[in-house]
């Protein structure tokens, strides 16, 4: 039975970063091909630094994944904290699934409905452009939103509510209340939910390409390739990425776990 | 919270680390220009859209030229991209961004400019539009040399791994020829799948008759028995890799599949082929025409023509490209055939919308045979 589930398990795995192992190993390819395997190089690596137009997608990527993390991490944190604020039930789950909608609702869907409202205020507004660096910066904000405010909301649910109270009877001012005691215990939640929107916001495709305008994220750019070849020098640049995350992981998992134990201890 | 801090910084650290990447690496190349360029626009933005991977961009030691365009004139140029004349349309239509200048094929640009939107310009103000050779002038969606200047030229023909086929196909009869059954790739969208239907049986690409369609439809479904897949890019894999022996694409994309596998080659079809042309256009949306103008301009300059004819590996219709004997394709016989081996061919109009769902209804049909 063991043997068993150890097999399940590596199959799970094999389809997991078959796709992966792949696109790291012709990263290395020395031919122009991503289909035949010709040797061993690290040309595409070197290449990469003069591909001015993938770096500079990967530079708008960054930024727009960087600030709307921040940006949904702050305005989702608050909403949380004001969503179990609320007193009545029936107001609390009316919020709770205004808030879910942009989740279910179709990728598609928002993307096109956030560029019509885009364009709308555009004209409204007599722009030239409607679309562009805060378009696509609004629109990743929006998705990102829900899902703060749901790695940060079951932590809020197991502090103690007398909590920041007890602090300003021992002379906090409410807002220092809230930053010294309500925020670090639910920092594992924020940081979850900043992680979470940071990586939803590298790789969206579908609502970046109907609301970017000339700010082409490394999604789309990289599409745009497909109907010449796409070379090597892109799945450098995903390896790199890969890598970078896969570390970013690891970091924030040892972290959190020495965080855990210490907790533990002190208790 | 001191974590947040710290993870923050880190990702700010990359984004300045890739900021500065992009920056360096290139370095500039001493080019002379024939046209003059001064900077008098210093300062101001150029939107310019194109095809996907169709611009030398520095990449193997080649000539960035949006970095050489904005070192001679200060313009700083606003590059993106798309990878369909459609979906360029669709970008077009919202109205959402401007572009100063767009690059869309042939048909495309008849359609922009019957539903107005273009902008005219005179390309003969240009100093360098007399390179362009004069086949590329004129065409039948420009007549009267207003709206477009011509960047990039292609004919379709029909790729063949020379190991798996004892008789090299000839035409586009191969593609109903029970010995290299299974062996097949078809293009997997309808206006150039009907096109191998439509020269094997004589019909024209651009027909109006519905019958002929339907002809051509029956005619693709008795292929489709005959047929490995439809594909786009997936084609590249599988011509490279030998797992399929006969497919049609663009002649420039041949030579990009031979450089990995020297079994491939090549055939224009004896029935004729579909020829396109991609353009500059300056749309009616364009802000900054003074530059857009230089820009192209730029874009015929022998070194900067020459640099993007050998990225691209397309025709160039430019002749200080063609007549370069320095230039890697040069006299190359699958790019720029003789007179005497050159195939018959027909370019796609714009057709109209009643048209087109037409056949975009047939090619459902085609599929779900």
């Amino acid at each position: 039975m063991k043997t068993l589930s150890r097999i399940y398990l590596m199959l799970v795995m094999v389809f997991l970063y078959a796709p992966i192992a792949v696109m790291i190993v012709f990263s290395f390819n020395s031919g122009s091909s991503v289909w035949v395997f010709e040797g061993l190089s690290f040309d595409w690596y070197k290449e990469l630094v003069f591909n001015s137009e993938m770096l500079g997608a990967l530079e708008h990527t960054l930024i727009i994944a960087v600030l709307s993390a921040v940006i949904s991490t702050v305005i989702g944190t608050a909403a949380a904290v004001g969503i179990t604020a609320l007193r009545h039930k029936i107001s609390k789950s009316l919020v709770m699934s205004v808030c879910n909608i942009p989740m279910m609702n179709a990728d598609i869907v928002t993307g096109v409905s956030l560029m019509l409202l885009f364009i709308f205020f555009g004209r409204l507004f007599g722009l030239t452009e409607s679309l562009g660096f805060f378009t696509v910066l609004i629109a990743h904000v929006t998705f990102n939103l829900p899902y703060v405010i749901l790695s940060v909301l079951p932590k809020l649910k197991t502090t103690d509510a007398n909590l920041p109270q007890a602090a300003m009877d021992l002379g906090c001012t409410p807002t220092q209340a809230f930053f010294k005691v309500v925020v670090p215990s639910i920092s594992s939640g924020i940081l979850t939910g900043f992680i979470m929107a940071f990586t939803l916001s590298l790789d969206d495709f579908v609502i970046s390409y109907f609301t970017c305008g000339h700010y082409q994220t490394l999604p789309i750019v990289i599409y745009n390739m497909t109907k010449r070849t796409v070379k090597p020098d892109t799945y450098a640049l995903s390896t790199l990425i890969f890598i970078s995350v896969f570390v970013l992981m690891i970091l924030y998992n040892s972290v959190q776990g020495r965080s855990e134990k210490k907790r533990g201890e002190s208790r | 919270m001191k974590r947040l801090i710290s993870l923050l910084l880190v990702m700010t650290l990359t984004v300045c680390l890739c900021a500065m990447l992009s920056g360096c690496g290139y370095e500039y190349f001493d080019i002379t220009y024939r046209g003059t360029y001064d900077r008098s626009l210093e300062g101001t933005v150029l939107n310019v859209y194109n095809w996907g991977e169709y611009i030398s961009d520095g990449s193997e030691g080649s000539i960035d030229v949006n970095k050489e365009f904005e070192k001679l004139t200060g313009i700083t140029v606003n590059y993106s991209t798309f990878e369909s004349n459609e979906s360029m349309y669709s970008q077009l239509r919202t109205n959402g961004v401007s572009y100063d200048i767009i690059i869309p094929s042939d048909y495309m640009i008849e359609r922009l400019r019957k539903e107005g939107m273009l902008k005219a310009f005179d390309p003969k103000s240009l100093s360098n539009y007399d390179l362009i050779d004069d086949a590329y002038k004129g065409l039948y969606y420009d007549e009267n040399e207003q709206y477009s200047v011509c960047y990039n030229v292609g004919m379709v023909g029909i790729i063949y791994n020379t190991t798996m086929v004892e008789n090299p196909p000839k035409g586009w009869s191969a593609f109903w020829d029970e010995q290299y059954k299974d062996n097949l790739l078809m293009f997997g969208n309808p206006r150039d799948a009907f096109m191998s239907a439509q020269f094997f049986a004589g019909i024209d690409l651009n027909t109006t008759n519905k019958n002929d369609w339907d002809r051509a439809a029956r005619l693709l479904m008795d292929q489709k028995d005959y047929l490995q897949s439809y594909v786009m890019d997936e084609i590249y894999g599988k011509m490279e890799t030998g797992e399929a022996a006969i497919a049609p694409y663009y002649s420039g994309d041949y030579l990009t599949m031979y450089d990995v596998n020297e079994d491939l080659a090549f055939v224009y079809p004896e029935e004729g082929t579909n020829i396109f042309v991609d353009a500059a256009c300056i749309p009616f949306s364009c802000q900054n025409e003074a530059a857009a103008l230089m820009y192209i301009n730029f874009l015929l300059e022998p070194e900067i023509a020459l640099a993007n004819a050998e990225y691209i590996g397309y025709a160039s219709p430019n002749t200080a490209v063609v007549n370069n004997p320095d230039y890697c394709y040069y006299q190359n016989e699958i790019l720029y055939p003789a007179q005497e081996d050159m195939p018959k061919t027909q370019y796609f109009y714009d057709i109209d919308d009643d048209i087109r769902s037409y056949y975009e209804n047939l090619w459902i049909d085609v599929k779900l045979y």
